[in-house]
């Protein structure tokens, strides 16, 4: 008998494949969704304890469009879906013992599905919950757990998000080829918005939230698989491994931060960074260039170096030079300058930060003060670092990293 | 992002009111939470007895003292709050102004800070 861990493991792995059979025959999206997650609870409840069917597949779509038909059959209102529904094969054929479905489409439905999850209509945080629950298979309770907010709240955020989804037009279909490289291109950010959210999580209450790092690892993943092609899929993956490889290390015990000089770096999970750097290498030779992968090449660099003191800026800041040619942004100029101030020295450095005074992107942001207080104080400017990291202290929302920027200001003695 | 919505009572203004405008209040108080409950934006509020009710604790030396009634005596005072989870600012600022209060008293919007941070 399969345990528990690994009945969810295993409905996980399905979720996508179930929800594509589903929403394309019944070609509701919004109803489809919420009946094979019903199908997931009750899955969830019985095969732990009375085994996993023959075919688990089957099972999850009979039992989601049995509740799917039942629902429809029971709002009187919705007459025309239910001669749709009539016209279709009964549920219960559905559990044939064969194999379900030989068509071999599951590859497309995962796509579609996430192409739809992170629809450009909806704003990120209703991209991710959506997409943690369609395709990832969460809970709702789970996700709300995660975000720290009450499952009803969450139900309502899920809900709403299929609703607009809805009133934009889209159906359970792939969106036409001229859209499709934006449109991935959205689905890889909202996964790394999404590992971004479990690696952020430091420590006690928010170990549910970590997992959201192993929840985005494992969809890109899948993605990987049907795209095998696609550099910056690969990229991405990799630049997901080389940044989780740091988990342990980036806390202290009390869940303080430890900056990526002053890591243990004999705590980096090196099977992580083995798989992070082979990916990472392979695709660089045959792959069109992209942002991702150069983030995780500027990651191997960091990886590569036993101690901190052994870090090849100069590799790194060419690194960042040729991510500002392909996808310019503040983030990475401010970036650069830390790059630039480890090849060229702090004063180097701080001109670079100047460039960003203007910027209405970055202003008032609290990682340029706080990147001026690291390059002021190497600069030996004590008491202008001091200022500039309280300056960030009162500008981020972030606990841990008010913790930190006030350790280091402390750290620093008063004139 | 979460943002604590602070309600900030005038008792002086509220006296002014009159009954219906009173009654347009707390009304306004439950279409308020109803819409915010649609649109999955409500992460909690709650409602402040008077402050007459409040009892202040301090402990000096490890022996808590209590006394009746605030810490400071303020024209103004916190009569509740919402905790909303929106996507900007702006939109706290948008759900700030749908607080009936906001009308007479003000809403303060302050951002809740997050338990993770990331590596600086």
């Amino acid at each position: 008998m399969t345990g528990r861990d690994g009945v969810e493991d295993l409905l996980r792995g399905l979720v996508p494949q179930v929800l594509g059979v589903v929403a394309r025959r019944f070609g509701d999206f919004d109803e489809a969704e919420d009946a094979v997650q019903e199908a997931l609870l009750a899955a969830a409840l019985q095969w732990p304890e009375q085994g996993v069917p023959d075919n688990p597949r089957a099972w999850l779509i009979t039992v989601a469009s049995r509740r799917l038909t039942d629902q429809i059959r029971s709002e009187s209102a919705r007459r025309r879906r239910e001669e749709a529904v009539a016209a279709m094969t009964p549920a219960d054929e559905l559990v044939a013992s064969g194999p379900a479905d030989p068509s071999g489409v599951d590859h497309d439905d995962t796509l579609t599905l996430l192409l739809l999850c992170c629809h450009p209509a909806l704003s990120p945080p209703s991209q991710i919950a959506l997409t943690l629950r369609a395709v990832g298979g969460l809970t709702t309770a789970e996700i709300a757990g995660a975000f720290l907010v009450p499952e009803a709240t969450m139900a309502q955020r899920i809900s709403r998000a299929k609703q607009r989804i809805r009133s934009a037009g889209s159906t359970f279909a792939p969106p036409p080829p001229a859209e499709l490289p934006e449109r991935m291109r959205v689905v890889l950010h909202v996964l790394y918005l999404i590992f971004n959210e479990g690696y952020a999580a430091t420590s006690g209450p928010d170990l549910q939230r970590s997992e959201l790092t192993g929840e985005a690892i494992r969809l890109v993943r899948v993605l990987r698989r049907l795209l095998p092609e696609d550099g910056e899929i690969a990229g991405l993956l990799a630049l997901m491994l080389l940044t989780d490889a740091r988990r342990v290390a980036r806390t202290g015990p009390e869940g303080e931060l430890i900056p990526l000089a002053e890591q243990d770096r004999d705590r980096w999970n090196a099977q992580e960074l083995r798989e992070g750097i082979e990916l990472i290498t392979e695709t660089l030779a045959v792959a069109r260039l992209g942002p991702y992968q150069v983030q995780a090449a500027i990651a191997v660099v960091h990886a590569e170096a036993a101690r901190a003191d052994q870090t090849d800026w100069k590799q790194i800041l060419s690194l960042y030079q040729l991510l500002q040619q392909l996808a310019p942004n503040p983030m990475v100029t401010l970036n650069q300058a830390v790059a630039l101030a480890m090849v060229r020295g702090p004063q180097a450095g701080l001109a670079m930060l100047d460039t960003l005074a203007d910027d209405d992107r970055v202003a008032g942001h609290h990682r340029i003060d706080a990147v001026r207080a690291h390059l002021l104080e190497m600069a030996g400017d004590q008491e202008a670092a001091r200022s500039a990291y309280r300056l960030a202290s009162k500008r981020t929302t972030s606990l841990p990293e008010r913790r930190y920027l006030e350790a280091r200001a402390g750290r620093l003695p008063a004139s | 992002m979460k943002y604590l919505l602070i309600i900030n009572m005038n008792p002086t203004i509220f006296e002014t009111l009159s009954e219906a405008e009173r009654e347009a209040v707390f009304a306004g108080h439950d279409a308020f939470q109803k819409e915010l409950k649609e649109t999955g934006e409500l992460v909690g509020f709650a409602a402040l007895a008077d402050p007459a009710e409040t009892k202040t604790v301090r402990v000096r030396d490890g022996v808590p003292a209590v006394t009746d009634g605030p810490y400071l005596e303020a024209k103004e005072f916190l009569a509740g709050y919402y905790v909303v989870d929106c996507d900007t600012v702006e939109r706290a600022g948008e759900l700030a102004a749908m607080i009936p209060d906001a009308s007479f008293n003000a809403i303060e919007v302050r951002p809740v800070m997050e338990s993770g941070g990331l590596e600086m």
